[in-house]
């Protein structure tokens, strides 16, 4: 079973401060459902950009983007607003949590603003999503009261909590310890067995991408191999 | 359930930044407090001021004016009527200073809707003979139950009682000031020297201050009849009518109407006194000017605060935004952050400003020419505070909203990477 969940078509980005430069050329690839893939390269190839393009929070490129099947192109900021919270979750290398709420609040408030689910049935997915990740005992604490390691696992909840299409990481275990990294990734791995999860995760941790499914290297702005 | 979810956010926010916030809010509150109180005092300044002078002056004034003629027999020749004709040294003629047929003018006035009330009067210039001293001044003959209920003369009246005249035969209410150049007490006896070169003892029964000194000097009362007796006239003769309308607005109007119809001379209050409402118009206009410029300045407060608060939480937006938080709901969220804070701050304001106007309103406050009045005077129109609460909302809306429109525009790339 292929369903395509993402697909690139001829993606092109230029930077234009200070010169012109090439910092993506002819990127075609696609993501079926369940993968897990990791995009790799050294530090500058692009692979950051690319994903923020992918994400749908960069819109200056030149190319297709299809999620789901649907064209990127030519949508609006409110309508791209509500496609990341229907069909993305995001884990970002520094946690980012809103330090004004507590664990629990963080995962559910992408839930909330979806609005597809009552409060109570958002709050008992958002537990259900902690228990899952072994993190249920952190709901009530503040966000700035948790470690990295436990931020990166809320993190993950967050993004699951609206159950997308895909979830995008970008180094989600750069900025963690060898231990935490490995729990980071065996939730990943747990997702993608168990659940049918679709990950898309930008790493330059080669240990880490060795493990992944499919890997795509890029360099200069190019896929060299996929 | 949207809505709901921005009001959470914002008061997460809010409640962070609590100090902050609470800085805001007084600012706001401070202002519109100002604001209030300022406007109300002035404003009770203004109306005791005007009260002075408006409370004892008729709406419409009718009256017979010594004047030339308008019309000369030349101009009533047919011979001339073409022509235009010059002629020097027009004199007044010897017309009678009482107005014709007062009577029938008072019962047709009194029946007119627009008018609250009406008042005669006789005014009449006489000398106060003091030994071999003449102090000029005058007396005027007034219908005292009238004029205390139109004209609050019970109130003006600081010794003595104001029915006496009626009750007294030959009595007089002297002014203060009068009366002191006189050396006259109640009881003592005055006479007067009409300019017909009749004298006359007039009782005296009270005292009148009406704040204004020069006035107090020179002017007395006394009842209609009693003047009409010293003048040595009828019982219908009266120089003046004094209406009150209902509505002070009417009475350029309704002076020009009545001086048609009846063939006086008619004054309005407006033109009699226009230097007292230009006197307000300013001062009003200052207060508003100086409430106004306190809640810009507060305004600036809340840019501020807001601004640096965005700053702070560049990181909270970008993934308010990443997670799929339109850049209509980030906009959202601060401009419900600003308008709490004018919100809290303007009731506050509104309520510290009662309180403060209150307590201004108990300093007691004495002054020889204004008998009335014991404690400072404040206004208490609703009127400010409708005011000042729409503008606390539209300052703190507008502070909002740049801030807003700034953090709805943050690109949550730039944050996110930029780590």
């Amino acid at each position: 079973m292929n369903e395509l969940v993402l697909e690139a078509r001829n993606i092109n980005k230029d930077f234009h401060d200070p010169v012109t430069i090439n910092v993506l050329k002819n990127i075609n690839f696609t993501i079926n459902k369940g993968e897990f893939v990791s995009v790799t390269g050294k530090s500058g190839c692009g692979k950051s950009t690319l994903l923020y393009i992918l994400s749908t929070m960069d819109t200056d490129y030149e190319g297709d983007l299809l999620i789901d099947n649907q064209p990127m192109a030519n949508k609006k900021e409110s309508e791209l607003a509500k496609v990341r919270n229907e069909k993305i979750g995001f884990v970002f290398q520094f946690h980012y949590l809103l330090n004004e709420f507590t664990a629990l609040q963080n995962v559910m408030l992408p839930g909330l603003k979806l609005g597809k689910y009552s409060e109570q049935e958002v709050e008992y997915r958002a537990i259900e999503h902690l228990k899952k990740l072994d993190i249920q005992k952190l709901a009530n604490k503040s966000a700035n009261q948790l470690s990295g390691g436990e931020k990166q696992r809320v993190a993950i909840a967050r993004a699951l909590i609206n159950d997308p299409l895909i979830i995008m990481g970008d180094e989600p275990t750069g900025n963690l310890d060898k231990k935490n990294s490995d729990i980071v990734f065996d939730i990943f791995k747990q997702l993608t067995v168990e659940f049918n999860q679709t990950l898309l995760i930008v790493t330059h941790d080669n240990e880490f991408a060795k493990k992944t499914e499919r890997t795509i290297e890029m360099e200069d702005g190019k896929i060299i191999k996929q | 359930m949207k809505h709901n979810l921005i009001f959470r956010i914002a008061k997460a926010l809010l409640l962070v930044r609590l100090k902050q916030t609470m800085v805001a809010a007084v600012g706001v509150t401070f202002s519109i407090m100002m604001f209030i109180t300022l406007l109300g005092f002035m404003t009770g300044l203004n109306d005791l001021l005007d009260g002075l002078i408006l409370n004892r002056t008729a709406h419409v004034r009718l009256f017979k004016e010594i004047k030339p003629s308008k019309t000369q027999p030349i101009d009533l020749s047919g011979e001339h009527k073409k022509t235009y004709n010059f002629i020097e040294s027009i004199k007044s003629g010897s017309t009678r200073k009482e107005i014709y047929n007062s009577g029938a003018i008072m019962q047709a006035i009194s029946k007119d809707d627009r008018v609250l009330g009406i008042a005669p009067k006789i005014n009449a210039p006489v000398f106060f003979n003091d030994g071999n001293i003449e102090i000029t001044g005058v007396i005027n003959g007034i219908d005292i139950d009238k004029e205390s209920k139109l004209f609050y003369f019970d109130d003006y009246v600081v010794e003595g009682v104001s029915a006496d005249l009626k009750n007294v035969t030959n009595s007089i209410i002297l002014g203060k000031g009068l009366a002191e150049k006189l050396l006259a007490k109640t009881g003592d006896v005055v006479v007067i020297t009409t300019s017909r070169g009749d004298r006359f003892s007039l009782k005296v029964v009270g005292y009148f201050q009406s704040g204004l000194l020069e006035l107090d000097k020179v002017q007395s009362f006394a009842s209609i009849t009693t003047t009409q007796k010293i003048l040595g006239k009828s019982n219908n003769y009266l120089t003046d009518i004094q209406i009150k309308l209902k509505d002070i607005a009417l009475a350029p109007e309704l002076a020009k109407e009545y001086a048609e119809i009846y063939e006086t001379d008619a004054e309005d209050i407006q033109t009699a006194n226009s230097q007292f409402e230009t006197g307000s118009k300013v001062r009003t206009i200052i207060s508003f000017a100086v409430g106004i410029t306190l809640l810009v300045v507060a305004g600036f407060g809340i840019y501020n605060i807001l601004n640096m608060m965005i700053f702070e939480k560049m990181d909270s937006i970008a993934i308010l935004k990443a997670t799929g938080f339109s850049g209509k709901d980030v906009k959202r969220i601060f401009l419900v952050i600003a308008i709490s804070i004018g919100v809290v701050g303007g009731a506050l304001g509104l309520i510290f400003g009662l309180l403060l106007s209150m307590g201004i309103d108990q300093i007691p406050f004495n002054t020889a020419s204004l008998p009335t009045v014991t404690t400072y005077p404040i206004n208490y129109n609703i009127a400010f505070y409708i005011i000042g609460g729409v503008f606390s909302l539209i300052t703190t809306y507008f502070a909002g909203y740049f801030p807003a429109k700034k953090a709805s525009k943050i690109d949550p790339v730039v944050i996110i990477r930029g780590k």
